[in-house]
């Protein structure tokens, strides 16, 4: 009985590895190869690499332009993250407190844009009108507009989760809505609001969709599509290609391991009730 | 103390603003110009009535395939993603040593772009020097070696591969979630009782999940029908018309300057996902207390 269970416990733990091995020898690959020579890389195996070519990196960050692209993910991001993050909890906070019939309608037709996809071609219309087309600001307010829906549905139940008593304490306390909300609210919405802003940030770090529609100039490209532009011109230089790659993915990665546990708890709410 | 005046709705304005103005507007307005002949060529807009739609049901027409290949790739990454991620989600609940690694691990394609994934796997499923291919030809399974993305019979399922690839893990951590929120009394009632693992799993586990899982599903199907990315960056449609979904599609008229077939391709997914989000929604949003 001991000697089956210590099997079983063998065999659990190996097959995890294996699956995990899965996962990773890809993204291992691009690792190991970013740091080969051209010659090397061209193999495409998993060998290590028998020096480290730092050269690589500094070379595409040269001519892949990835300085210009990489300021350009870093400003779209954070202004996304910004505009997104205070316009999210300012609309949930009252959607959530005032619950009047008008508020219930807005929150579910906020929120219906989880399932409905951006009817791109009329949106350029919708653009050029205003004329966003081909501009930062424009890229800006797109990716906040696209993210407002999930972001809501996020900070709305966690709104609920805060008894109310404290806004009549500090209402009699003569606090003004938006005292009421700046200094009392929005700090006890804390972890809920780095759980949006973590995804936001990685959300418009990753996109690439709305710069191939609405950004013509490549000189406003994120570093997504940078990337993928330099592996059209590149794509038999692997070495070079892996080091791009790694350079666009590092920052998702370092948010990641750092921001996991946020990251977690926003995508898993509203899907399990326990 | 007066609701209206402590919440004040005009705090929902920015966000509202900006919803309807970049997200709606094009919706309503994308159904009108889909009754006419608008492209990039076009100084004026005729009224063409329902023209469009029939360009794009039209049997001889490649719309077919692009219609026929997103239900194919939303009901196949929709079942493979939730019975692998339902199977990983049971491993990684069990007694495994470095259980967070393994988590970590299985979660960390979700988080890097699509269009990198792209790359990555292009190289990957590269015929020549591939990983994959020379992992088998290694293995003495030379005649499975493909030309993975190039071949017009398989380069759909390879697209549809690296998308569970990338997906499962999401799938797998909701469910790590919902088992986890599982009373473990369960499980002692059933061991007390001399049920097994398979016994525990099929009689507790997956009802107590179900409701888990249908919110998986219906995360799954909206993905798969608004696919656009992994496509996009690993064939882009092609060889041929083998991979085109709708999205793929309508970035391709959009670059044709087709801009009127574009926009009804879109309303017609819009209007279907109308229908399906809603009762989604409404599901979602149903304990939070909300009156709708």
């Amino acid at each position: 009985m001991k000697r089956r269970k210590m099997l079983s416990a063998l065999g659990v733990n190996l097959l995890a590895w294996l699956l995990s091995l899965i996962l990773l020898a890809p993204l291992l690959l691009i690792l190991l190869n970013s740091f080969k020579t051209g010659k090397a890389a061209a193999a495409m195996n998993l060998a290590l690499p028998s020096s480290l070519e730092w050269s690589n990196y500094a070379l595409v960050i040269e001519k892949g332009k990835l300085g210009t692209a990489f300021l350009n993910s870093l400003l779209y991001s954070a202004s996304s993250v910004l505009l997104c993050t205070l316009l999210c909890t300012m609309a949930s906070y009252v959607l959530s407190r005032n619950r009047r019939r008008l508020h219930g309608f807005l929150y579910l037709f906020l929120v219906l844009g989880i399932a409905i996809p951006i009817n791109y071609i009329p949106l350029m219309k919708v653009m050029q009108t205003l004329k966003l087309m081909n501009t930062r600001i424009g890229i800006v307010l797109l990716y906040t507009a696209t993210q407002i829906p999930f972001n809501i549905f996020l900070i709305h139940s966690f709104v609920g989760k805060i008894s109310p008593e404290i806004d009549e304490a500090a209402v009699i306390d003569g606090a003004s809505p938006a005292g009421l909300f700046f200094r009392i609210v929005m700090p006890l919405l804390k972890p809920v609001l780095v759980t949006v802003m973590v995804l936001t940030f990685l959300n418009t770090w990753n996109e690439f969709v709305m710069p191939l529609y609405f950004l013509g100039s490549t000189d406003k490209w994120p570093m997504t599509l940078a990337v993928y532009n330099f592996f059209g011109m590149y794509f038999k230089d692997w070495n070079l290609v892996c080091a791009d790659i790694v350079l666009t993915s590092a920052p998702v990665v370092i948010i990641y391991l750092l921001g996991q546990k946020y990251i977690v708890s926003g995508m898993t709410a509203g899907a399990v009730k326990g | 103390m007066n609701k209206n005046r402590t919440y004040p709705t005009y705090f929902v304005f920015g966000a509202l603003l900006l919803y309807v103005a970049l997200y709606m507007l094009p919706s309503v307005i994308g159904l009108g110009y889909s009754f006419t002949d608008w492209s990039v060529y076009s100084e004026e807009i005729h009224f063409v009535g329902w023209k469009n739609f029939a360009t794009v049901f039209s049997a001889d027409y490649n719309y077919t395939r692009m219609l026929t290949n997103t239900l194919v790739f939303t009901v196949v990454t929709t079942l493979a993603k939730n019975v692998i991620g339902l199977a990983l989600a049971v491993l990684l609940t069990k007694k495994v040593k470095l259980l967070n690694f393994h988590r970590a691990v299985m979660y960390l394609p979700c988080v890097l772009s699509a269009l990198i994934v792209g790359m990555i796997f292009k190289s990957v499923l590269n015929p020549k020097i591939g990983l994959l291919n020379t992992f088998l030809r290694g293995i003495g399974l030379k005649f499975l070696a493909s030309n993975w993305l190039t071949d017009s019979k398989i380069a759909f399922n390879s697209v549809m591969a690296v998308d569970i690839w990338k997906g499962m893990g999401y799938i797998m951590t909701i469910l790590i979630a919902g088992i986890m929120s599982i009373p473990p009394t369960y499980y002692e009632a059933a061991s007390i009782d001399g049920g097994g693992p398979w016994q525990c799993f099929r009689h507790i586990t997956l009802p107590l999940l179900a409701p888990t899982l249908t919110v998986t599903t219906v995360l799954n199907v909206i993905y798969g029908l608004k696919v656009f990315d992994t496509v996009y960056s690993l064939t882009n449609g092609g060889p041929g018309f083998a991979t085109e979904v709708m999205y793929t599609g309508v970035y391709k008229e959009f670059g044709l300057g087709r801009y009127a077939v574009g926009t009804t391709l879109s309303t017609i997914m819009t209007l279907v996902m109308l229908v399906a989000g809603y009762f989604m929604i409404r599901h979602m949003v149903k304990g939070d207390g909300q009156e709708i």
